[in-house]
């Protein structure tokens, strides 16, 4: 293989012995002749090249190369010979003596020696440590077996490439990639454009967490996705299975996925055992001062190996730092290394992606937002303090050098807060600090919004012309009316324009973004999003990642666009419908379990009874529903309680959601002299239609038999009464603190039509509402006319939406309770149970 | 010097969740997991009426009281916006995948 060219494993100049030389120079003898320690002699050599007489002892067969352009040697983007820093004439020319190919196994303090692998006793009278770090295996069965590796040496490379050529030959082999951070997902860039088949199995959920959060790594997936990797997020492995070879992982969750290679890339761990050996002081690393000094002033330390001020690093860039604070050291100019912070930077083709400082927000933390769908871009900045603290940057990491830099500077920015987010170049052109004045500034054809192809001109021409809002703008020249990133632009021109008044824009759905209720459930489905952040990240969100109040409505959006594919985020659930109870005051729960119709057995009886003593329920209450509603439950006895509701056959209530609550009956036909039909058994059959239905709001439904409405359906979401005839329908009423009487909706002959209409209606209000709007408010704003044209005169329409929402019963009709008491997530209502003391720090 | 108690993994606790640990004696304590994997401790008690925060829907940094809908920082356990009140908060750190609480009374004593 081409790589190979030029490297002479065990060369005869490694096998020469060290003859005490006659050279009286104090002899440096470096451990490691990996990135750290080649540079250490570089910067040494560079200060003072006659001063110490060196020696280099490197574990690997290979003269100095660049660690991180391994990378691009597996992905074929370059070759060995072609990552080489510096050849054996460098070290020849320089006078160094290389041993390769044997590593140090013993360093005598008291002698003040080191001892090679193959017996090399070699005296110093400084040694520098440069070990490097050894890669994280996770202790699963299997990891020993031949086909599992880490990615850190050439070596690991060879061993890559010899398993895809393999593959190749049997028609394309699999791999797989334990570990998604920049390590893991540059072995998985490699190996694919290798043409093996990857999947990266990741224990956290979401890519690259500790550099990225969760929008950006959502977006790093997708695009992976997108180049053919599977990754598995919140995977966790159990064991690496095959006989004599690897032959596949197996998930925690049962999942297996063959593979004849796996790649480890879970983390590093500094190589400090020879140093520990040695009687040297070791933390996390090996311990060192500003001068790269150990505990023995005679032995230095430098790299990944070493901790440094609690730190410990994994990036080349603080090595290059500590080197020449190491230099300096040796040639008795002790400046002293200080710490780094570090910026990462994935170069994984293609994608950019860009993380540095501290991201994670917190205290007194601001975060500015910026996505732009269009172009694939997420941008968040992290200001403390009026200081930059951190930045997550991806699909434009141009100005990722920026920030960095006045994240290192620790500059003031609060002059420049406004414009931050757009980068360098528009921060600080012109002097332009005020948005405003920054579009004022812009020529009559620069173009506003980009989506449509608007110029400033044209927007205001417009305003001029009497568009005084933003909805208006968007009406006429279509500016802002796609993706909406231009939205401020074209605030700011209204302002521009028309002074200052300019007319507030419909409410948006929360403070995280400046789209409606309206225009979210309108994008959802035309651009057909599937998950939260991908909502978020189309429609630019301000905040990584919501608020209590967009969550829960998006959760519900999605649910109601996508029935049976959309996977609910329970994390985006009010307490109640996550609990699957109601919470109460005193932070106990209420179980209200379902009775069809109002109607109710000994047996169901019984069992609540049982449950009523059992669990010491303080108190049982007949609702306004007409259930039982048992009070006072623990949080950890939920599951149990519902386990024994459930064996006496009754399901969950939904009284905690927003969802269908009851169907009121009364007696009718069957017992009342009054009634004229059977009411109590179509109230049975309209909940055995609705119940389990998720909505905007809580629903109500109920069913009298007669006008005098014993059931009480004209003050309902949706109310069915009896008459000779047949059944009048009404909708929109609710009792609560403004009380309103249902609107009339039409009246129907049979059993079967109001059932039909019933889940029309419901239809509408899931896919139109918006979150948190009962049925009443809802009429009021679209009218009780609107409602009769969907419902009423449309007779395809109606059929529709009564098949829409059948449909999406198909799924949803599980009751919550059985799921959660048969041991699904049990533990979230359980205590976490603390585990042994840790020793004292 | 604080003692450190481990109380089980990151992933025990539901991303954007919470999870209760009890201690004998103590007020009961809330650990969160937010979106981005960082871990914070409270007393499980909001600063309004006493609602478990644990219960509470987690959203960048900061909770969202089950009870009446404070926004209590998760940092600093401070009720946010224009209410006011703090909850107490409870050293806790993660290492190596494992969550570690400050012992409780250790805190107090301290504070
Ligand atoms: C595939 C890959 C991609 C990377 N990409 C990036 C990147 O994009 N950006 C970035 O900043 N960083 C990246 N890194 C990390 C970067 O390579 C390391 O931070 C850097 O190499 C650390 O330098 P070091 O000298 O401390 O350790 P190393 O470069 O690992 O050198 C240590 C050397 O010591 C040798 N050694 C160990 N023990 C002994 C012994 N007892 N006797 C003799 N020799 C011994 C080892 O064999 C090794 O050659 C990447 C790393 C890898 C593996
Ligand atoms: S609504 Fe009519 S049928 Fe029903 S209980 Fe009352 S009087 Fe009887
Ligand atoms: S108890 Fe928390 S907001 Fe009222």
């Amino acid at each position: 293989m081409d790589f190979q060219d030029g490297i002479e494993p065990n060369s005869d100049y490694d096998d020469a012995p060290i003859v005490p030389s006659d050279d009286v120079r104090e002899h440096l003898v470096v451990v490691g002749n990996g990135m750290a320690g080649c540079r250490a002699v570089e910067e040494l050599l560079a200060r003072d090249a006659d001063r110490y007489r060196v020696t280099i002892f490197g574990a690997e067969p290979h003269v100095n190369y660049n660690r991180i352009m391994l990378s691009p040697v597996l992905a074929g983007e370059k070759t060995f010979d072609q990552i080489v820093i510096n050849t054996r004439e460098w070290y020849d020319e320089n006078g160094i003596d290389l041993i390769t190919a044997d590593p140090v196994t013993a360093i005598d303090r008291a002698a003040k020696t080191v001892t090679s692998r193959s017996g090399r006793t070699v005296h110093y009278d400084r040694l520098l440590i440069a070990t490097g770090s050894d890669p994280f295996i996770i202790p699963v069965p299997g990891k020993d077996l031949p086909g599992v590796i880490s990615f850190r040496d050439m070596n690991d490379v060879d061993t890559m490439l010899a398993a895809a050529e393999a593959g190749k030959a049997q028609g394309g082999g699999s791999a797989v990639v334990i570990g998604g951070g920049l390590l893991g997902l540059e072995a998985a860039h490699g190996l694919t454009l290798r043409g093996m088949k990857v999947t990266v199995i990741h224990l956290m959920s979401t890519l690259m967490e500790r550099q990225l959060d969760e929008a950006a790594g959502w977006l790093l997936k997708s695009a992976l996705e997108g180049r053919g990797q599977s990754i598995l997020t919140g995977a966790d492995t159990a064991e690496i299975y095959g006989e004599g070879k690897v032959e596949g992982v197996r998930l925690k969750d049962g999942r297996e996925i063959p593979a004849s290679l796996v790649v480890m890339a879970v983390g590093i761990r500094p190589a400090t055992a020879l140093a520990r050996e040695a009687g040297l002081d070791v933390g996390r690393g090996i311990k060192v001062d500003d001068h790269m000094v150990t505990s023995d002033p005679s032995v230095l330390a430098v790299g990944e190996c070493v901790e440094h001020d609690g730190n410990v690093y994994g990036l080349v860039a603080p090595l290059w730092d500590m080197c020449r604070s190491l230099a300096d050291g040796l040639t008795d100019r002790h400046t002293g290394y200080r710490g780094s912070v570090t910026s990462t930077k994935l170069k994984v083709a293609g994608l950019d992606v860009f993380s540095a400082g501290d991201f994670s927000g917190g205290e007194g933390c601001e975060d500015i937002v910026l996505r732009d769908a269009a172009r694939g871009v997420y941008k968040r900045v992290v200001v403390k303090d009026d200081k930059v603290v951190g930045a997550v940057l991806y699909g434009d990491t141009a100005d990722g050098g920026w920030y960095f830099d006045l994240l290192k500077k620790g500059e003031d920015v609060s002059e420049v807060r406004d414009l931050l987010i757009f980068g360098q170049a528009f921060a600080s052109g012109g002097g332009a600090l005020d948005p405003k004045a920054a579009v004022a500034a812009l020529s009559d054809d620069a173009e506003i919004c980009g989506c449509n192809g608007v110029s400033k001109g044209q927007v205001v021409g417009c305003i001029e012309a009497g568009a005084c809002s933003l909805d208006a703008v968007r009406a006429t020249c279509k500016a802002s009316a796609s993706c909406g990133q231009c939205t401020g632009l074209v605030e700011s021109l209204l302002a521009l324009t028309l002074g200052e008044e300019v007319e507030a824009g419909p409410k948006t759905l929360c403070k995280c973004t400046s789209f409606t209720h309206d225009d979210v459930r309108r994008e959802i489905v035309a651009q057909d999003m599937r998950s939260i952040p991908e909502v978020m990240q189309k429609l630019h969100w301000a905040t990584p990642d919501g608020c209590s109040s967009c969550r829960p409505a998006l959760n519900y959006y999605l649910l109601c666009a996508l029935p049976g594919e959309y996977v609910d985020d329970q994390q985006s659930r009010f307490v109640n419908e996550r609990m699957h109870a109601n919470i109460q005051k005193d932070g106990t729960y209420s179980v209200v379990p379902r009775m069809w119709g109002g109607l109710t057995n000994p047996r169901e009886l019984r069992a609540i009874a049982d449950v009523v003593e059992k669990y010491d329920a303080p108190m049982v209450k007949v609702t306004g529903g007409q259930r039982l509603d048992i009070f006072g439950i623990k949080k950890e006895d939920l599951p149990a309680v519902w386990a024994d509701l459930n064996a006496a056959g009754m399901v969950s209530g939904h009284a905690y959601g927003k969802s269908l609550r009851t169907v009121k009956t009364c007696v009718g036909s069957e017992w009342c002299r009054f009634g004229t039909q059977d009411s109590t058994g179509l109230g049975v059959k309209t909940e055995r239609m609705t119940w389990g239905s998720w909505m905007p709001h809580k629903f109500k439904i109920a069913v009298s038999g007669c006008p005098r409405n014993c059931a009480e359906a004209t003050i309902k979401d949706f109310g069915i009464v009896c008459v000779d005839s047949g059944y009048e329908l009404s909708v929109g009423g609710n009792g609560g603190i403004k009380v309103r009487a249902t609107d009339f909706l039409c009246k129907v002959a049979t059993e079967e039509e109001a059932l039909e209409y019933c889940a029309a209606f419901i239809q509408v209000y899931r896919e139109e509402a918006r979150y948190l709007e009962r049925t009443a408010p809802w009429i009021e704003r679209v009218g009780v006319d609107y409602v009769k044209s969907r419902v009423v005169e449309d007779e395809a329409g109606r059929k529709a939406l009564a098949a829409r929402f059948l449909y999406s019963q198909s799924f949803s009709q599980d009751d919550p309770w059985a799921e959660r008491a048969s041991g699904d997530r049990a533990d979230l209502h359980q205590h976490l149970q603390p585990l042994a003391l840790e020793a004292a720090e | 010097m604080t003692d450190w108690i481990d109380i089980g993994t990151l992933s025990d606790i539901p991303q954007r969740g919470a999870r209760t640990v009890r201690f004998e004696g103590e007020p009961e304590i809330a650990v969160f997991r937010t979106g981005d994997d960082k871990v914070f401790a409270l007393v499980n008690e909001c600063p309004h009426k006493k609602g478990p925060l644990s219960q509470g829907i987690v959203h960048g940094h900061a909770v969202a009281c089950p009870l009446h809908n404070w926004n209590i920082a998760l940092a600093s356990g401070e009720a946010q916006g224009a209410d006011s009140g703090c909850t107490p908060t409870i050293a806790v750190r993660e290492e190596n995948g494992r969550i570690l609480l400050a012992r409780p009374e250790v805190m107090r004593d301290a504070a």
